[in-house]
């Protein structure tokens, strides 16, 4: 990671399958390592990543952390609510690496991969759905799982579940 | 483009106007951003809109253009051989209750006459916040959740839902656990392909191959009955191993399973590959580089069709994948007879690990014998307060994973079908991923079906494989 603009590398603050155990010590599964951008570095690492040899996005998710704050983040991370984890993998080289930036929540908005990987454009349409990040350059930042004329974004954590009230046979009614 | 083109020619003019009148149209002009998509027409709102109106990025997706670019580089809409006549075409609705959209998926098409020329697929139709579920359920009761995700290859799901938690709980399974969830993963891919098979044959015409595929893979969901008490929606692979020991004369039927489909896969050849009209409908239609697919984030079979040699199973060795003899399908060019033949090769190599699965099965425990995340057995209860008691908390309020997040991917029919787990450290998922290989695999449609027949884009479609479940969540 010589070339990545300057993030933090987890250097194992972090549990990564690998220093978390894995299900096999006998084989550690490959693709721990974590790197922490900040928004600022975040399009031009993933860019250094790609010409590393990262060649494809395997997936992108948003996390809300709003009632987890207190987790552990390596020094000189500051935790904000969303974060947004991006897993490239590198064919090549049978690797794979976790790009995890902190996006706030008064200010929800991340720039776009789009222009890097067009891969990401589902996923990044997922994100804004279920989490409202917005992600800039997005050439369709619409719903793609819910209906357009939905309010809200489910996957928050201030998001109800909802129920359905149970109808027992011989209740009264709700009037 | 659209400076040039007056108000009143409106390109969607083929189609008859609203009845109560085009004064919408001059609205649709003015607006802009992305909501002046959505076009008005007798049949309501459409979202795909003029040609003029999404030219710039979603063209170069299109054409595949704003791949691997250099920086800096802007590419002129206009420089790609795009049809730019807005007169001539057509937006149709595949879907979403279309019998060849294997669920409710609904494709926009527009047609050139019978050419297509953009396709949008529109999903969300069996959304049911599945990721939303996993955080109010247990790691426990997380797998019931899961398995009905991708419904053909339900196993896959609890698979990988079991390693994710595994990892932060940093447990490791017994051998045989590794052997069995192996044996049952690799059961799982040949229904599903058989599955596949099925339902491909149905697209192009062949309804014989559908009778033959559902006939083979109830073979093997009898024997998932068997083993776990349901055909689907198993719940049988779970956090701490499986829930139960293969049941007694497995070897058997597993055998019996192997020394039916394989040479059945011979008579789906003679049915199939040979047959000119099957392959007057495969071959060419539905190209994609294997530049495009890497950079669409494509996986599985439609990855190895473009001649990418991309197996997890293989690249990145789970369970005792490392430890059986296979070889990774792969194909040349990318088009649907290339998917359908890695599929059919893949049935194959998959009944080649069965039968080494069956060899090498070692005795041993079926689950890791951790109170605090296996129940204990039924017997024990009896016998022992602990055991209640731990029987009673693993029951109720489950087993606590220490905090953390990882991402674990395994091969699923469909391709990379990967997990992000966070945990909190309490008996719940905070926040639970699936990276559905469906969802993404989606997105190659519109490169895939540009340029073809409308009749191919049934065909297309089939060979993408995709699984609503999975897609929508």
């Amino acid at each position: 990671m010589s070339s990545a603009a300057g993030a933090t590398p987890a250097a194992g603050a972090t549990p990564t399958p690998a220093a978390a155990g894995g299900t096999s010590p006998r084989r550690p599964r490959p693709g721990g390592e974590v790197l922490f951008p900040t928004r600022a570095q975040y399009g031009g690492l993933v860019r250094s990543l790609r010409d590393e040899g990262f060649e494809m996005c395997a997936d992108l998710c948003a996390v809300d952390y709003l009632a987890h704050p207190g987790r552990t983040l390596p020094e000189g991370v500051t935790p904000e609510r969303f974060e947004v984890v991006v897993n490239l993998l590198s064919l090549s080289q049978a690797r794979r690496v976790r790009v995890r930036v902190q996006v706030p929540a008064d200010d929800a908005v991340l720039p776009s991969l789009f222009d890097v990987y067009p891969g990401t454009e589902a996923m990044e349409r997922e994100a804004y759905d279920l989490f409202g990040v917005v992600f800039e350059g997005h050439p369709d930042m619409t719903r793609i799982l819910l209906p357009e004329e939905w309010e809200g974004h489910p996957l928050r954590k201030d998001y109800g579940v909802g129920r359905v009230p149970v109808q027992f046979k011989g209740a009264p009614g709700p009037r | 483009m659209s400076e040039t083109t007056p108000p009143d020619a409106h390109p969607d003019a083929h189609l008859p106007p609203p009845p109560s009148g085009g004064a919408s149209d001059d609205d649709r002009s003015a607006a802009g951003g992305p909501r002046s998509l959505v076009v008005e027409t007798s049949e309501g709102p459409q979202e795909l809109g003029r040609r003029t109106a999404t030219a710039g990025a979603e063209l170069r997706r299109e054409a595949g253009a704003v791949l691997r670019l250099p920086e800096g580089v802007a590419v002129d809409p206009s420089e790609i051989d795009v049809e730019q006549s807005d007169d001539e075409t057509m937006i149709i609705n595949m879907g979403p209750q279309h019998p060849s959209t294997h669920g409710v998926l609904r494709l926009m098409l527009e047609l050139d006459g019978e050419t297509v020329l953009r396709t949008k697929p529109v999903i969300g139709y069996l959304h049911t916040g599945m990721e939303k579920t996993a955080e109010e359920l247990t790691y426990v009761q997380g797998s019931t959740n899961v398995t009905r995700m991708d419904y053909l290859s339900p196993l896959h799901n609890e698979l990988v839902l079991s390693l994710a938690v595994e990892s932060l709980l940093g447990v490791e399974m017994p051998p045989r656990c590794d052997w069995i969830r192996m044996l049952l993963v690799e059961l799982n891919r040949v229904s599903s392909h058989l599955m596949w098979m099925a339902t491909n044959g149905m697209d192009i015409g062949s309804t014989s191959m559908m009778i033959y595929g559902f006939r083979e893979r109830e073979m093997i969901l009898a024997f998932f009955e068997k083993t776990t008490g349901l055909r689907m929606n198993h719940n049988f692979i779970r956090p701490g191993g499986t829930a139960a020991d293969l049941p007694d004369g497995w070897e058997d039927d597993v055998a019996i399973i192997c020394d039916t489909v394989l040479p059945r896969t011979d008579e789906y050849d003679e049915l199939l590959t040979g047959q000119p009209v099957f392959r007057q409908r495969s071959e060419g239609i539905g190209n994609i580089s294997a530049e495009e697919a890497l950079a669409l984030s494509l996986t599985g079979p439609i990855l190895r069709s473009t001649g990418v040699p991309w197996d997890l199973r293989r690249s990145m060795p789970y369970l005792r994948y490392d430890e059986v003899e296979f070889d990774v399908i792969v194909g040349t060019y990318g088009d649907n007879f290339d998917r359908y033949s890695i599929r059919l090769n893949e049935i194959r190599e998959s009944v080649r690990i069965i039968r080494q699965i069956v060899e090498k099965m070692p005795a041993g425990d079926y689950r890791v014998q951790d109170k605090k995340v296996t129940p204990p057995p039924r017997a024990r209860i009896d016998e022992s307060m602990e055991a209640l008691i731990h029987h009673f908390k693993v029951y109720t309020e489950g087993f606590r994973v220490p905090e953390g997040e990882v991402y674990v991917a395994v091969e699923s029919p469909r391709g990379e079908l990967g997990c992000y787990l966070v945990s909190d450290g309490s008996p719940k998922p905070y926040r639970m991923h699936i990276r559905g290989p469906s969802f993404v695999n989606l997105q190659g449609l519109p490169l895939m079906m540009r340029g073809g027949l409308v009749a191919d884009a049934v065909a297309v479609c089939s060979s993408v494989d995709p699984v609503m479940g999975e897609v929508d969540r």
